[in-house]
This record gives structure tokens, sequence and C-alpha cells, in this order.
């Protein structure tokens, strides 16, 4: 099942030319970029690991598609994403997430009913990838 | 992506089959033959005919580069060498652009350079005009240009250079990377230097990222000779080895008319000529520096032209506080014979 988070998730993955074509729209407007690389896809994992960190000063997508790249060199099988973050007074939130990679296989999230009192069911949603032990989830390395 | 050959950007027919949407570049050499290929998405402009005519003055008045030389001969004087040697490689950008028009290999240009020479002869000054002339000519995306030193560099303990390093050659992806004084980079005396390391991130990056960034390196001559012994590698990753002569008189007295027209003064004949007599008294003393010696010169004429026009005590013309007088000049330490062991540069 294809993750669907962030910005141009619908879409077809983007190729590295539209990445660095956004990067520069997020550095033209001033928003300093980072990667973030995570195996625990859940929708409510907000906060994915760093990958170093955030890179402030730039001017060329050049520097920061590099980084993506020293990333999904390091984690083949980790979902990645580039945040730009919107720095600007009354924003001061990210301002473009999109991912960049995703693993080659995504198995996706089960539907977990959990019986409560009162023949209440309470929902929950798994991923079957984090069965596995954290670094071992997609295809064995992610 | 990995080789399956089911990855295209359809759906997959069967439920079996593994659903991936290709990245069409984050693994370089699978390209997946589903993906529109990018090279078909931007045209540019059309191959010419074998037989077309590209007139290369017009090319050359497209990018504006006539702009950046003639305020280059306006604003640097002398620089002879320096001035031929951007004009061939702006011809050579511009030749390959007029090549690419017909479809033609060009290789791309190494342009990594290094600008020796004593201090104050212009090599920062060039370099921010050779940011500038390179963004124009379209090899630079962006043309800023980032100067740094061994610190921005050079980090203090195992493990911090290589980050720093790196930080610095990301800040001048697109435009151009000012090393001033690099041979600092390279301690000969130690050789737990952090500095090799960053020479080796520079060399790597200097190679492979040869369209992303240009590098320059500046540094006294004898100085950077000694460096680049050390350092075969780095010398030969740089095509252009550019020497800044120093200054004749007549430039360093053109140089000083320059600046004092820039602060909106002028010299009145007579401080003119004892202008030329300080230049010539000054450039025989030790710690000459060229062009800074002459601003500083002026500096020091401005803080005495200052306090003179105090001193009079009467309502002053605006000629009077835009006129150098010679004794506004007189009164350094050059002229005064016997103190010239500390002379200020």
């Amino acid at each position: 099942m294809r993750i669907t988070q962030g910005t141009f998730s619908f879409l077809p993955d983007l190729t590295d030319e539209e990445i660095t074509k956004q990067i520069q729209y997020a550095l033209d407007n001033g928003w300093p970029c980072s990667v973030e690389f995570t195996d625990d896809p859940h929708p409510r994992n907000t906060y994915w690991e760093m990958w170093g960190l955030p890179m402030f000063d730039l001017t060329d997508a050049a520097g920061v598609l590099a980084e993506v790249n020293a990333c999904r060199k390091a984690k083949p099988e980790h979902y990645i994403r580039l945040n730009a973050y919107n720095a600007s007074y009354g924003k001061q939130t990210v301002g473009l997430s999109f991912i960049v990679q995703r693993p080659t296989d995504e198995p996706g999230f089960r539907l977990e009913r959990q019986e409560w009192h009162d023949r209440t069911i309470r929902y929950t949603s798994h991923p079957y990838a984090a069965d596995a032990p954290h670094g071992r989830r997609y295809n064995g390395q992610g | 992506m990995t080789g399956h050959p089911m990855s295209t950007n359809n759906r997959p027919p069967g439920p079996e089959a593994p659903t991936r949407i290709g990245f069409g570049m984050s693994r370089p050499g699978h390209d997946s033959a589903g993906s529109d290929t990018p090279d078909d998405a931007e045209p540019g402009p059309q191959t010419l005919p074998p037989d077309a005519r590209v007139d290369l003055a017009r090319e050359r008045a497209e990018t504006g580069i006539d702009e950046v030389f003639t305020s280059l001969d306006a604003d640097l004087v002398g620089l002879v060498p320096v001035k031929t040697r951007i004009r061939e490689i702006a011809a050579l950008l511009l030749v390959d652009r007029a090549r690419a028009r017909f479809g033609l290999s060009t290789s791309r240009p190494t342009l990594h350079m290094c600008f020796t020479g004593s201090p104050g002869t212009g090599k920062t000054t060039v370099a921010m005009r050779m940011a500038n002339m390179l963004h124009r000519l379209g090899y630079l995306r962006r043309g800023h240009l980032v100067s740094v030193t061994r610190d921005d560099l050079v980090g203090q303990y195992v493990g911090h250079t290589a980050p720093k390093t790196r930080e610095v050659l990301k800040r001048a992806m697109g435009g151009l990377l000012f090393i001033d004084e690099a041979y600092y980079l390279y301690r000969e005396d130690n050789e737990r230097d952090y500095g090799q390391e960053s020479i080796e991130i520079l060399l790597q990056v200097m190679e492979n990222q040869r369209e992303d960034l240009v590098v320059i390196l500046a540094g006294y001559k004898d100085r950077m000779d000694s460096f680049f012994v050390s350092n075969p590698g780095m010398s030969s990753r740089i095509a252009h080895h550019i020497d800044f002569p120093d200054y004749t008189l007549a430039e360093l007295e053109d140089i000083g008319k320059l600046m004092v027209a820039a602060e909106g003064y002028c010299f009145t004949p007579e401080a003119q000529k004892t202008f030329r007599e300080y230049l010539e008294r000054r450039k025989a003393q030790a710690r000459f520096a060229n062009a800074r010696s002459v601003r500083n010169a002026i500096e020091r004429a401005r803080l005495r032209h200052a306090s003179r026009l105090m001193e009079m005590d009467r309502p002053v013309s605006k000629e009077e506080l835009t006129t150098l007088a010679p004794e506004d000049l007189r009164g350094s330490r050059v002229f005064a014979e016997g103190s010239a062991e500390t002379p200020s540069t």
C-alpha cells in the first residue's frame, strides 16, 4: 500500500530534476531545507529521524540534493522526506514537505479491532512492517 | 526499481504484483523504462543544421557580458594579464555555447582558479566580478560568492572538519567558493593537522561536482607555490593559475584618484603631486600593500582633512568640504624622516 504523506504523495514519485526544482522553489522563498528518514511511517509518527542538521544559508538546490542522495545511499529501504521550514512571522511552520524515497516494497497497514466493554469496538491501524524489529523492517534492511 | 521488470508507472495488474512507482533517479543506473524522459520534457533551443551560422557578437550581446567587461576596465586599473585571461575564459564559454547550438559535444571546461599576488592587488575584487561574469555566461546557476578562510573549513577536533567543510561547500553550490589565504589549509609542520582532511573533501567536490561550483584559491605567490608542491593533486585540478602583478606607480596613482572620486573628494593639483610623492616614498618602505595601502592613506588624509576643517572655526564651503589639500597628505609619517621603521600598512 502506497503511503501518502506530505505534498505530491498522490502523484507519481518525483524525479531528481523535479525534486531539484521543488528544493529551489523552497530556497528561493528563503525556507531552509532538512532531510528526515524513518522506517515507521505511521500517520501519527510526526517526528522522523533527522539526517544531519537543517541546512541554513543555502542558495542552490545542489547542496540539498547531495544530502538527499547521501541519505538514500545510507538508508536505501527507508522512507525519506524533505522538509522546508517557513520561518516568517505568523507562519513558523513547515512550508513544504514531501517524500523523496520510499522502500521498494510497502506492505501497508492492517486494521485492528479491539473489543471493548458494551460491545464497543475500538479501531487502530498497525503497519505490517512494524512487526519486525527496528532496522529490519523493509526488505530485511530498512 | 532494483532491476524489477514490473516497475512502471502503470497500476499493477494482479494483487500479488509489487506496487512501486519508481523514483526517476533515486538509484543511479536503473532508469525506469516507463518514466518520461526528462530530456524530452525540456527541449531547449533546437539543434541547428550543420550549414547554419551563429552570430557570436549577438550571443555576446545577449549575455550582457560586455557590461561586466566595461565596468572591469573602468573600475580596475592595470591587471592586464588578469583581464586577458578573463576575456579568454569568456570567449571559450561563448564558443562552447555556440558549439552546443550545433549539437557538438562540449565537455564542460574546468574553471577552478588560483589567484596569486602580493597583498592588495585585487584578488578578492576580481573574484567577486568573476562570479558575476560566470553567472552571466550561464556557467554558474546562481553566481553568488562565498568567501572563506581556513577557520571556516577546518574543525577543531576529530570529526569536526568534514561536516564543516561540507557545510561551506553546500553553501557555495551554484556559485563561487573563494578560499582566501588557501595555503593555511596545509600545515607542513603538523602532519595531524585537520587541514589535510579538508583539502581531500575539497578535491573530491572540485572533481565530481564541477558543474555545481567553481573554487578559487587565493594567496601570496611564494606560499601558494609551496602549498601546491605539498598538494600536487590540488595543483593539477586547477586549470587557471593567474598571477596578479604589483601595480606600477602610475597605476597606484590612478587607483588613488578612483578611490578619492568614489568617496566624493578630489585632490588639488598640488595635492596630486604630493600624493605621487607619498606613493613613491611609501612604495619603498616595508609592508607596502598596493591598493590597500592607497586606501588607508586616503582614509587618513580624510581624517586630517576633517580635523583641519574643524580647527578653521568658520563656516566652510562645499569646495572646502570636498577638496583634499597637500597638507592633508603631508601629515603622514611617511614624510617624516627617520620614523620610517614602523610604517602602518
